[in-house]
């Protein structure tokens, strides 16, 4: 097989045999999870830096448990042990690393475009966990399989996408990547958090949560944060919960086998009522479990070749 | 010391446009001998001590960049009066107005005497400090504009910040007007936009980056002219980059008010989009704008509205560049470029030469109360242009300390080939 791409730094940059080749490994790999000795020596002898400059506990840890899965070595840095806190520069420790000859760094930072910087001055693949409010490949290839998995394909679902628009790389990789597979896709919230021209991602806009759920198949609600409150984004949490918040009177307007995803942390009973989140409907731990086989496929991928994983 | 620029295109305008001689004996114009007429004062002269052959070219009146940073006091690392000199007389300017972010700030008469002093050592070019309108660009106390005049201060501005206090303003604008000097106002609200690190707009949106919309500079350039058109004091809005500001000095202008208005070469030659991958030389304040901006901008160069283009030069190292966009620091440089981008307008029809003479000479010269001129009897400061060299930009060439331009490598037509201040010559372009 011919060596996939570098660098995974968002979903626009790679091509429709790309995402689906990740999406299919992906499947492959779910299967080594559920083992009861979860580990393939894909990645023995390959080395993997997560680099976060970002709090981040779910997606460091579906990293870390994929690369482990892989017997890839794992080191870590954050921001309040690296260098970074001695004033460092992101190019200076990107030329430390390198000297160091990692295989793949998996970078979270909290700058838009951080991992291009990155991906221009190392040999080391660079897989991208979340940059500023700009993209989150990961995590929208595992909504993408986890969308695929239940519904087969993601041509003509309509799939809305509500919440704090404006300052979600969650919803910026999934519009790429939803619009890319054949999904109509419906962006909602209050025009405070509705970001100038998202039409361009190929999105409809609408500021009224039940025209947003109304038919759709697919409901992704987005975390609501407190700190929004200073930049008056919005008013109060209980209005936010009214106005936008999925609860069980308003799911009744999608259609009846929809899906309720969220990329969590989950805020409940703001945007996203508890009996919501816990039930039928909610795919939210498939996510999460979706999220360590997206994870191991992107570092087989970049690392490995898929060639290495059947001679295992 | 008698010198002849002979047969370029002289274009002076309001005075003349045509080929011609121009003699300059020591620091003044002789005289101006259009061609074909006879030259009936050579056999008093004599013969020239030194002849520059401007065939093809065009011989202006020296120009100004009234707006740019030199990092000296304070950064010199990054620019000094010196280098800043030497990248204005390679940019063909014969004067430019230094603004006062300095550390210290220029806001008092030492500040001013050491730059003023720093400047006599330099290459000639003739440095016009700003100073501050308010004590260390603070926005809380006026500095004392009498004595900065009498130091040589051509002008105020708290630029690199806006004045946000309104009263302030008018204060300033009143006060000023007492002494004949101008303000140049660095219009931005940045209240409205606490997080913007570049324009807010489709481009921003799909790379994740926090906006900065058209009227966060509007706002303030509407108010700067209500304070105007309140105080009668005389009122130059820098940098402007968006269509809503242009349509609001225009307007102003219509009705009387005493307001002047720049813009910079980057504000009609690039767009938002050309941030491309992050690139940190597209990153300044304001930020690049969308293509109805940039097309308004020229159209307010083409009509008169905007009357002065100024390059808004702000050097920066690596050390403000080489980061992540978010943290990297706002500026580009511009002195080497300014020709050779706004030789473009001139190639694409949207101004005559002449017009071009104007936003980069005469205009300015005005607004500063300064002369440029050339005729018998004018100090001969003289920009002579090749309008038709075309070569490749290359950062690696220039005068400046720093490298931080978008341009480099840009094909470029036309560029400044001598540089005179009072007759000496300061910048000659090689081969």
């Amino acid at each position: 097989m011919r060596a996939f791409r570098k660098d995974i730094l968002d979903i626009s940059s790679l091509s429709d045999e790309e995402i689906s080749a990740i999406l299919d490994t992906a499947e492959q790999m779910k299967e080594i999870s559920q083992r009861p000795i979860k580990k393939v020596p894909t990645l023995r002898g390959k080395t993997v830096v997560f680099f976060f400059h970002e709090p981040s506990t779910r997606t460091r840890m579906s990293f870390e448990i994929a690369a482990k899965r892989l017997s890839a070595d794992t080191v870590s840095i954050s921001a309040s042990t690296s260098s970074m806190v001695k004033g460092e520069t992101l190019i200076d420790t990107a030329r430390n690393l390198q000297a160091m000859n990692p295989d793949v760094v998996v970078i979270r930072h909290a700058c838009s475009g951080a991992p291009h910087m990155l991906a221009g001055r190392l040999k080391a693949s660079i897989l991208n966990a979340g940059d500023g409010l700009h993209a989150h490949p990961s995590q929208a290839l595992l909504d993408m399989l986890t969308i695929r998995q239940r519904k087969g394909d993601l041509k003509g679902l309509r799939i809305a996408i509500i919440g704090d628009i404006a300052h979600s790389r969650v919803a910026r990789s999934d519009f790429a990547g939803f619009t890319r597979m054949g999904a109509e896709v419906i962006a909602c919230g209050p025009p405070t958090m509705i970001p100038c021209g998202i039409e361009s991602l190929g999105v409809s806009v609408t500021h009224d949560a039940d025209e947003a759920v109304r038919g759709a198949d697919v409901v992704m609600m987005l975390r609501i944060q407190k700190e929004r409150l200073k930049g008056f984004f919005f008013s109060t949490e209980r209005e936010y919960a009214g106005a936008y918040g999925l609860n069980a009177e308003r799911l009744k307007l999608a259609e009846k086998d929809v899906l309720v995803m969220h990329p969590g942390p989950v805020n409940r009973g703001v945007e996203i009522s508890p009996e919501i989140a816990d039930g039928p409907q909610s795919v939210i731990l498939d996510q999460v479990a979706n999220g360590v086989a997206v994870r191991m496929a992107l570092l087989l991928l970049v690392a490995g070749g898929v060639r290495d994983a059947d001679a295992d | 010391m008698l010198t002849r620029i002979k047969g370029g295109r002289v274009v002076d305008p309001g005075n003349i446009d045509g080929v011609a001689d121009v003699w300059i004996q020591d620091e003044k114009i002789l005289r101006v001998v259009p061609q074909g007429q006879a030259d009936e004062n050579s056999e008093v002269s004599g013969a020239p001590d030194r002849v520059i052959d401007a065939g093809g070219m065009i011989v202006a009146p020296g120009l100004i960049d009234m707006h740019v940073h030199f990092r000296e006091p304070g950064e010199e690392y990054k620019e000094t009066i010196e280098t800043g000199c030497a990248a204005a007389a390679a940019g063909g300017f014969t004067a430019v107005c230094t603004m006062p972010n300095t550390r210290p700030v220029n806001d008092c008469l030492q500040v001013t005497e050491f730059i003023l002093e720093q400047a006599e050592k330099a290459c000639g070019v003739r440095v016009h400090p700003v100073a501050a309108v308010s004590r260390n660009l603070e926005g809380k106390a006026l500095c004392e504009y009498a004595e900065l005049k009498r130091a040589g201060v051509v002008a105020l501005s708290d630029d690199g910040r806006p004045v946000m206090s309104s009263l302030l303003m008018r204060r300033a604008l009143e006060y000023a007007k007492g002494f004949g000097l101008l303000i140049i106002s660095h219009c931005e609200d940045p209240d409205l936009a606490p997080a913007g690190v570049m324009n807010e707009g489709p481009v921003a949106t799909r790379m994740g980056l926090q906006g900065i919309p058209n009227a966060v500079e509007s706002i303030m350039v509407m108010r700067d002219i209500a304070l105007a058109e309140l105080t009668g004091g005389r009122l130059h809005i820098a940098h402007v980059s968006t269509q809503e500001s242009v349509r609001a000095v225009r307007e102003a202008k219509k009705r009387g008010v005493q307001v002047t208005a720049e813009t910079a070469p980057h504000y009609f030659t690039l767009i938002d989009a050309d941030v491309g991958a992050y690139n940190t030389h597209a990153k300044m304040n304001p930020p690049l704008r969308s293509e109805k901006d940039r097309e308004a901008v020229i159209q307010g160069l083409a009509d008169g509205t905007i009357d002065v283009i100024a390059t808004d030069h702000a050097p920066h190292s690596s050390l403000e560049k080489d980061l992540e966009f978010d943290l990297a620091a706002n500026g580009i440089i511009g002195l080497e470029t300014s020709v050779p981008l706004s030789l473009k307008l001139v190639a694409s029809g949207a101004l005559s030469m002449s017009d071009l003479i104007r936003k980069m000479s005469k205009n300015p010269a005005r607004i500063l109360n300064l002369t440029r001129e050339i005729r018998p009897g004018a100090i001969a400061d003289l920009t002579i242009i090749d309008p038709n060299a075309a070569y490749r930009i290359n950062a690696e060439n220039f005068r400046s300390r720093s490298r931080n331009t978008p341009f480099d490598g840009w094909e470029a037509i036309g560029k400044p080939v001598f540089t005179i201040v009072a007759g000496e010559i300061v910048w000659r372009a090689e081969g």
